[in-house]
């Protein structure tokens, strides 16, 4: 008799897209298609039930520049394990030829001259012209996001998520859930929440002062499609009040409570769910080890850190489907689901290329009506990059951004030393490129936005880095928070990512003496983003802005102050 | 203290101890002597036991944690990592519908708690987990 298992793979190998060892030829498909729309939507509809995810996409309509990381260090279980490949390493895995439209959308190398060669990625009216296209060929495709929907751009916060809620309603997703929405604080969540046309899912969201499941996030939703009873489980991020203000929303408390996700698992399965999809914000690593734990998931459609690979990986009978972020990849998965098992899938992570996608014209005016009110405050150029200077924030370090906001700080602010947050979203911006208000609040807009400069001993400094670099680099999945480092200005320091907490970081050096930092010394730090209640100080967007127009063409010295050991 | 409604209604099946968060300075073996005391050196086996903790604390000053297992007379409760790390003795009588409790501790710092059980058979099981207190910082 052919198991469950063995039937998956020779089907597995049969799908023209897939691999499940993780290498494949999604490539060599994909370097033999030219650039074309036809080309990027292409694919051979099968099985009777499609999924469509999109995550992570930080308030971005319009198509962007998006750099992925050079340096994203797996420790543990996952060293050298997708997503902690990058670079040359990540395209030989998957043979990708160097320069080729899947290098530039996949891949840090040569970012800047591909991105003149292959145009800006993403814009949310392309993806609407991708989503049609699916749902031509299948029209009761499921269309899941999987979150940080409403934040992260200047007209979202303008307008409290709203501009997002509005076009997100006109692609008619099915099921979503959540990580920074709830950063909007949770009256204006819950006032979103209970005018949406889609379920609010999360499984894991729980009423903090009974620790028991809430009544405006359900824990699943059943979906009929192609004659298949489909159960959708939600998983928002797990640590969001510890990562993000809690008393922005002291109402829930969440946690990966993985003990519930099987029972939820078991309980949708008793009610006839012939197919179990996880729609997660748990972070790639987190849902790898949750697939491993948690038995009868079917597909793992993975957010919150913002990998994009090419190829699902295989966690026993589970599939984990990663898109990106910042609208620049869409998935598509195709199941064949029958007598309540899956038998087998096609998928594609479909890029964005917003040249070679015709933009959805009904959501492109959309987009625009939600942006007139705010149009020449966006427009606003404020100061350009020089000749060689590409700025752009993924990576576990640091990133051009982040050194470009703490120099902001620093002289802004008139500190020792800056910390700025290790968060994954932010749009990159080309050499020679105008750099405008929109783009600044691009990589900095969040409702806890406040650059506050306070003294901090030596010790401390040295007690948060530790910390942080313990949620990233913590052998355990289930301890890392999916952020990267803290960003440091005017600081440098070793860290042995190998080492436990409390010994990673060394040599720690105040840059401007060259002295070592003195645990028992005070230091003037100017930062943002703190998750303390009554943080002072001006926005950060405006103290960026400031050293900016300062400074007219921007143009940064290599940072070479975080040595990186142990990887 | 206060009790709230997770507690009440652990008090309805079962008998709860809240121990003295007062005390002496820390020991790791304080744990140790704790578990010696309570098992009078007896074998203790993993498993068969479930704590439920948050992997990472919400606010390390309530962290709720569950305990149950099936044929237990008596679930004690340890924070190791605490100044006095007995945090709470669960005793389930013949008739108690199931071998549970829950509550909300206090840690201080990230460590293990640990669960003990002694069985109706006398014999004595143990798991462990542990939860990290951290600062806060940023989330992708």
């Amino acid at each position: 008799m052919i198991s469950r298992r063995d039937y998956m793979q020779t089907s597995m190998a049969a799908a023209a897209l897939y691999g499940a060892s993780g290498f494949g030829n999604w490539a060599r498909v994909a370097a033999q298609q030219s650039l074309t729309q036809d080309k990027l939507l292409e694919f051979d509809t099968y099985g009777n039930v499609s999924l469509i995810h999109i995550t992570d996409i930080h308030a971005q309509l319009k198509p962007i520049y998006f750099r992925e990381p050079s340096v994203n260090i797996g420790v543990g279980g996952n060293n050298g394990a997708v997503p902690h490949v990058t670079g040359a390493d990540f395209r030989k895995l998957y043979g990708i030829d160097d320069g080729s439209a899947s290098a530039y959308a996949l891949s840090h190398s040569d970012f800047s001259s591909l991105a003149q060669a292959y145009g800006r990625v993403g814009g949310i009216d392309r993806v609407a012209t991708v989503i049609k296209s699916i749902r031509a060929a299948r029209p009761d495709a499921l269309l899941l996001d999987g979150g940080d929907t409403w934040h992260g751009s200047y007209t979202c916060y303008q307008t409290a998520g709203q501009d997002m809620v509005n076009v997100m309603n006109a692609l008619k997703p099915d099921a979503m859930t959540f990580h920074w929405e709830f950063t909007l604080g949770s009256e204006r969540v819950s006032e979103i929440v209970e005018g949406l046309p889609f379920a609010a899912l999360g499984q894991n969201i729980f009423d903090a002062e009974w620790n028991e499941p809430t009544e405006l996030f359900p824990p699943y939703k059943f979906f009929e499609t192609g004659g298949v009873k489909v159960a959708v489980i939600g998983q928002a991020f797990p640590y969001m009040p510890i990562a993000n203000p809690g008393w922005m929303f002291p109402e829930y408390s969440f946690g990966i409570r993985d003990e519930r996700m099987q029972e939820m698992v078991d309980e949708v399965r008793a009610k006839g769910a012939e197919l179990v999809v996880c729609l997660s914000h748990n972070g790639f690593d987190v849902d790898k080890q949750m697939a491993g734990k948690v038995s009868g998931i079917d597909v793992i459609l993975s957010g919150h850190t913002h990998d994009a690979l090419p190829e699902p990986v295989l966690v026993g009978e589970t599939i984990i489907v990663a898109s990106g972020s910042n609208g620049k990849f869409v998935s598509r998965v195709d199941l064949d689901v029958r007598n309540g098992r899956m038998m087998g899938f096609r998928h594609k992570l479909i890029p964005i290329f917003s040249d070679v996608i015709t933009p959805d014209a009904e959501v492109a005016q959309l987009i625009d009506a939600q942006r007139a009110p705010y149009v020449d405050q966006l427009g606003e150029v404020i100061g350009r990059t020089g000749d060689d200077q590409t700025l752009y924030r993924r990576g576990n370090f640091n990133g051009t951004w982040d050194d470009l906001i703490c120099d902001a700080l620093i002289s802004e602010r008139e500190a020792d030393i800056a910390l700025s947050p290790g968060v994954r979203w932010g749009p990159s911006i080309l050499p020679g490129q105008d750099i405008t208000r929109e783009d600044i609040w691009n990589v900095t807009s969040m409702t806890y936005g406040e650059a506050y400069r306070t003294e901090m001993t030596g010790e401390f400094l040295h007690v948060i880095l530790e910390d942080v670099a313990d949620n990233l680099f913590n052998p355990d999945p289930y301890y890392q928070q999916g952020g990267d480092m803290v960003r440091v200005g005017g600081l440098g320091y070793r860290i042995d990512v190998s080492k436990p907490q409390g010994s990673r970081i060394t040599e720690m050096t105040l840059l401007k003496t060259g002295e070592l930092i003195d645990p028992s010394r005070t230091y003037q730090v100017a930062g943002w983003a703190s998750v303390n209640e009554d943080t002072e100080g001006p926005k950060i967007w405006d103290v960026v802005e400031a050293h900016i127009a300062k400074q007219g063409t921007i143009s940064l010295d290599p940072n070479n102050s975080v040595k990186v050991v142990g990887a | 203290m206060d009790l709230t409604r997770r507690q009440a209604l652990a008090l309805g099946s079962a008998t709860l101890a809240i121990a003295s968060l007062s005390g002496l300075p820390a020991f790791a073996s304080l744990t140790d002597e704790a578990i010696t005391a309570l098992t009078g050196g007896a074998d203790v086996t993993e498993g068969g036991i479930d704590l439920i903790a948050p992997e990472i604390a919400e606010n390390g000053n309530t962290v709720p944690v569950e305990v149950s297992a099936p044929g237990a007379v008596e679930i004690a409760l340890f924070a190791a990592g605490n100044p006095t790390p007995a945090v709470a003795t669960f005793k389930f009588g013949p008739l108690a519908g199931s071998r549970s409790g829950s509550t909300r501790i206090r840690l201080a710092k990230t460590q293990q708690v640990v669960a003990i059980a002694k069985m109706e058979d006398g014999s004595f099981r143990k798991t462990s987990a542990t939860v990290k207190v951290t600062i806060g910082g940023c989330g992708g």
